[in-house]
């Protein structure tokens, strides 16, 4: 079979433009031919006899008349086990491999397989041959680190299947055959470990779709107890920057209590993605006693890389994380940030010349961004398990207003929205998720009628607050004035969390509600003080306790002994209660 | 041989059209006028139509004139020669040496392998409290110093340069004032550092196109270097004028703009250049200084915006000094923690107390009253800006440091401050005794209770 071929005939930026006598696919990958060089590029447009491809790679030295090779294919990632652990770039290019072959520099046109074919996995069979199958129903299992995965019939076969071998148990590639299954017309199919899916395509291999309900835990007080996140749920982190956007992603990289972590590094600093890439290795996972990177994968297109590859780096790393969640483990991708996804969109969108939408960007970013946040959620599998993907994305908005496109589009889909704020950054109050504007339509891990609690008074001190800038700490009342230092207090001591304190920086869900327990009843109490010196002074103390507690180590004798303290202090004051 | 072509269908801006076959995307181009030769870029090719951005300008370009394409990209010459040299956006001596044709490297080569880079952990000292004390800069960051029109920006970047322990420095001027040129060349020069400095300078008398050129010319020299084992310093000034003529070449090349004339690809024009800064695993080191003017001070302007996500922080320069608040360096925490123990104690609380200052400042506009601790507040403020924020100061980071707790013990008694008792034992300096030993004193008035801190109240605004 003769390959389809074109020829180029114009060349915009990383936009070619493609003249074609055959047929072609839309957003089929096509290669544009450049001395010895291959370039990957994907069809996005077609009119008449001419079809426009964005290119991955940089065109410089690209000619008109320059060979382009169509090959029948949509953008598709490898899936098979051994993914976990890898550093993959928006193509699925593992990166360390690259640097051995090419060195400090990322050739372009290097396309280097994403999975060993020569590392053997144990394979243990689950099924025997006569049972009937179909596309996600599980063959058997190879250990991959701490999990058991999954070999899945491919997803891309929606045929019933009768099976007529299954490979004994024992070591094989990937690229060995494991199952012989014969289709509804007769033909014997055969199958490996790995498969292959089109990244922009959901995989839709389960029975049915739930509500997310379950809360993850991050060990971020302020994300568990005021504005939760949910298993198969969305949420978005929207921020101006040095707000902290991606060391909140960073530390819930660490601590979220998932299988599996997706870190997707869309356009931004590789310098960060080097910190996990270095980080994560030394550090343990506290759930499994092994090393973090073991449940997580990277894909790194950061912002120097080819724009093209950006667009396709979230699909990617979303793909991935569906196949993971076909096993019925839950997965939580965190694609940092939206915003370059969105520009990679409207540079493309220019080129083509398309009508723009507000700020350029294309009428189809809101679609868009839904279809992607779309893929998330808890679904039921074939054989009855349950599986999640949830989604975090960082969005930066344009001067960090929130008004804008990207920000605006993903709030209607997402059910969590977590805005960090310049004015708590600046004030150096960490993390700096705004505790009044963001919401959240899940569960909190504490009691809701608590939360509730402290959002009123979160709201009557900051009025307190904006009032007191006019007539003065002079012209407030003294009720008034306790209300406002309620307010600071919850945030001081709960919202805010020291992330280099090694206790503070990560406090599990049962610690919440304990500390969220004391901290409410420190709130209902109704203190009648002097004057505001000494309102301010008894605050300031507890302050100092209540934060030395925030540091002692759950459980241990410490802990109680301030706890001790902390009550008998809150004893003695509750003495001069009213009534 | 290289066909001449001499086909101009169109002449649009600095962008010219002519019709030719077989030429390869960003090759160069020699144009040769009536005013004499310059170079040409091809930026966008449409069948046998290439769309060439001309490096001095199109003025003067006649319909007639001839085209010679080179089959390359541009390229810079990379070798020791370049050493102590001044050139132009397109490469050309600016001082009177020879020009350079010796092993010439294509600019604005692929990134970086992100699995190639390391976590850095060098700290670059300056000798500016404002920036070794509360914002540590680290070998490999890209920070940009955000200011507006008429501040030092320049005299900063040169005294940075001056101090810092590099073995080359590399300074790209774009749209630099042919005064502010002079000042770096001479400044360097009487500080014998010229000859390891190489210059490639836009002024702003100099044609647009030319200024996107010295940032890929400056990182190009710089990661040779870097390759070679060099911990590479460049400087960049002003990049606000780079995305001026990105915006004017964009505007030429009807591309659509994205915000307030910007191209919607400013992001990845400004990330792929400040992306080369890196420490690479077994090799040298390029660390990035830029200045960014914000026009009309507005950092929401699209230009500090898309600088602030890319770069590791920023340094606000506001009324000749370095702003303590919003300026920021993103890498620090990698490096202050093995500098002095009392390091990081002396950053966060000299800057906290300094907020408490303004919190105070404000309440006297206010004409509100003020306590007794806002008159310490204010008194500590002063000393602050005129001891430490002055750009006149010029000190070790240790002297920084002991400096700090000084002025912390004119102002306050050491429970005010919120500080750890055990750091309070062993730095806080004796009230009678002037030394500046202070890590003799191990003893002092004994420990103090933390829980009497009643210092450490939050201002109203937060700001």
């Amino acid at each position: 079979m003769s390959k389809r071929e074109g020829r180029i005939s114009g060349i915009n930026g990383n936009m070619i433009t493609v003249n074609f006598d055959d047929f072609v696919l839309q957003n089929e990958v096509a290669y544009a031919l450049t001395g010895d060089e291959h370039l990957k590029s994907e069809v996005i447009r077609v009119r008449g006899k001419k079809a426009e491809l964005q290119v991955y790679e940089g065109t410089e030295g690209l000619k008109v008349g320059d060979k382009v090779e169509f090959s029948g294919e949509l953008l598709v990632v490898e899936l098979g086990p051994g993914l976990l652990t890898q550093v993959y770039d928006g193509l699925q290019n593992p990166l360390p491999l690259v640097a051995e072959k090419c060195g400090f520099f990322l050739k372009r046109g290097v396309y280097l397989s994403a999975l060993s074919d020569t590392e053997e996995w144990e394979f243990t069979p689950a099924i025997e041959a006569g049972a009937s199958v179909k596309a996600g129903d599980v063959l058997g299992t190879v250990p991959e680190g701490i999990f058991k995965h999954s070999i899945m019939v491919p997803f891309a076969m929606r045929d019933e299947y009768k099976v007529v071998k299954v490979a004994k148990e024992g070591s094989y590639t990937i690229k060995e055959t494991i199952a012989e299954v014969k289709d509804s017309k007769g033909e014997i199919q055969k199958i490996t470990m790995v498969q292959s899916w089109p990244v922009k395509i959901p995989i839709t291999a389960y029975t049915e779709k739930l509500k997310p309900a379950e809360p993850i835990i991050t060990k971020v007080r302020i994300i568990d107890t005021l504005v939760p996140i949910a298993k198969g749920g969305t949420y978005c982190i929207p921020g101006p920057f040095g707000a902290g956007k991606t060391v909140l992603q960073q530390l819930t990289s660490r601590h979220a209590e998932v299988d599996i972590v997706i870190i997707a590094a869309c356009g931004e600093r590789a310098g960060e993605v080097v910190e996990t890439l270095r980080e994560f290795p030394e550090l343990t996972d506290p759930r499994t006693g092994k090393s973090l990177m073991e449940r997580t994968i990277i894909i790194c297109n950061t912002s120097s890389m080819p724009v093209a590859a950006r667009e396709s780096s979230v699909y990617t790393a979303v793909t991935l994380a569906e196949y993971y969640r076909q096993m019925g483990l839950n997965v939580l991708l965190l694609p940092d940030s939206t915003s370059r996804w969105a520009q990679a969109m409207r540079e493309m969108s220019g080129r083509l010349e398309e009508i723009p939408g507000e700020e350029a960007f294309p009428a189809y970013l809101e679609s868009r961004i839904a279809s992607f946040y779309e893929r998330a959620g808890v679904v039921r599998l074939n054989n009855g398990k349950i599986g999640s993907i949830t989604i975090g994305g960082t969005i930066s908005p344009a001067g960090g207003n929130f008004e804008e496109p990207v920000t605006q589009a993903t709030l209607k889909v997402v059910g969590a929205f977590l805005g960090l704020s310049r004015e708590r950054s600046d004030a150096r109050k960490y993390p700096s998720i705004d505790p009044l504007d963001s919401w959240s339509k899940y569960k909190s891990c504490v009691d809701e009628k608590q939360v509730e609690y402290a959002r009123k008074i979160l709201i009557r001190s900051t009025e307190v607050g904006q009032m007191m800038k006019v007539v003065g700490e002079e012209g407030t009342s003294l009720d008034d004035f306790i209300d406002y230092l309620k307010g600071q207090f919850v945030d001081e001591v709960y919202l805010q969390q020291n992330a280099f304190d090694e206790v503070d920086g990560a406090t599990p869900a049962e610690r919440q509600r304990y500390v969220f327990n004391v901290l409410h009843y420190i709130l209902e109490a109704k203190f009648q003080f002097e004057n505001k010196e000494e309102t301010r002074h008894f605050f300031q103390q507890l302050r100092q306790d209540f934060r030395n507690w925030n540091s002692d180590p759950w459980q241990s004798a410490e802990f109680k002994k301030r706890e001790d303290l902390l009550k008998s202090k809150i004893e003695e004051s509750t003495g001069r209660i009213k009534g | 041989m290289q066909k001449v072509y001499s086909k101009i269908l169109q002449i649009v801006g600095d962008v010219i059209t002519v019709e030719a076959e077989g030429i390869g995307n960003q090759e160069l181009a020699e144009v040769t006028t009536s005013r004499g030769k310059t170079l040409a870029q091809v930026i966008r090719l449409d069948e046998n139509k290439v769309y060439l951005q001309v490096f001095a300008g199109s003025r003067g370009v006649s319909t007639g004139d001839k085209i010679r394409f080179l089959g390359h990209r541009m390229r810079v010459s990379f070798s020791d020669n370049l050493m102590g040299r001044i050139f132009d956006g397109s490469g050309m001596p600016r001082d009177n040496g020879p020009s350079l044709a010796e092993n010439l490297i294509e600019i604005g080569g692929p990134s970086v392998n992100p699995a190639k880079r390391i976590i850095p952990k060098r700290m670059v000292r300056t000798g500016i409290p404002m920036i070794d004390v509360f914002n540590s800069l680290v070998i490999s960051q890209k920070l940009p110093i955000f200011s507006i029109a008429g501040e030092p920006y320049n005299e900063v970047l040169a005294r940075i340069a001056m101090q810092a322990e590099v073995d080359v420095i590399i300074l790209g001027g774009l749209g630099l004032k042919y005064d502010d040129f002079l000042y770096f060349r001479d400044t360097l020069e009487e500080h014998g550092a010229l000859s390891n400095s190489i210059f490639f300078v836009h002024t702003a008398s100099d044609p647009t196109v030319e200024c996107v050129m010295v940032p890929d010319m400056c990182l190009t020299v710089a990661e040779q270097l870097a390759i070679n084992g060099k911990d590479v310093l460049v400087l960049l000034s002003d990049m606000t004028n780079f995305a001026d003529s990105l915006k004017e070449i964009a505007i030429t090349m009807e591309q659509i703009p994205s915000n307030r004339g910007y191209p919607g690809d400013l992001y990845s024009q400004l990330a792929v250049r400040y992306e080369k800064a890196v420490d690479f695993s077994d090799a040298g080191s390029i660390t990035i200084l830029a200045v960014t003017t914000m026009p009309g001070d507005d950092v929401t302007h699209p230009v500090p915006d898309n600088t602030g996500y890319i770069t590791e922080g920023q340094l606000y320069l506001r009324n000749g000094r370095i702003e303590p608040f919003g300026s920021l360096s993103r890498l620090k925490q990698q490096v202050n923690a093995k500098t002095r123990e009392d390091h990081r104690t002396v950053m966060d609380t000299m800057i906290q107390l300094y907020s408490d200052f303004n919190g105070a400042k404000e309440k006297l506009a206010m004409g509100f009253e003020t306590t007794g601790w806002d008159k310490k507040l204010l008194k500590y403020g002063e000393m602050f800006e005129e001891r430490m924020m002055s750009l006149k100061v010029n000190m070790p980071l240790e002297k920084a440091l002991d400096l700090g707790w000084e002025i912390m013990a004119e102002c306050f008694e050491p429970e005010e401050t919120g500080i750890k008792t055990e750091m309070v034992e062993k730095f806080w300096p004796k009230k009678e005794a002037e030394t500046r030993e202070v890590e003799e004193e191990v003893e002092q008035e004994g420990p103090t209770t933390v829980e009497e801190l009643g210092s450490l109240e939050n201002n109203f605004e937060g700001k």
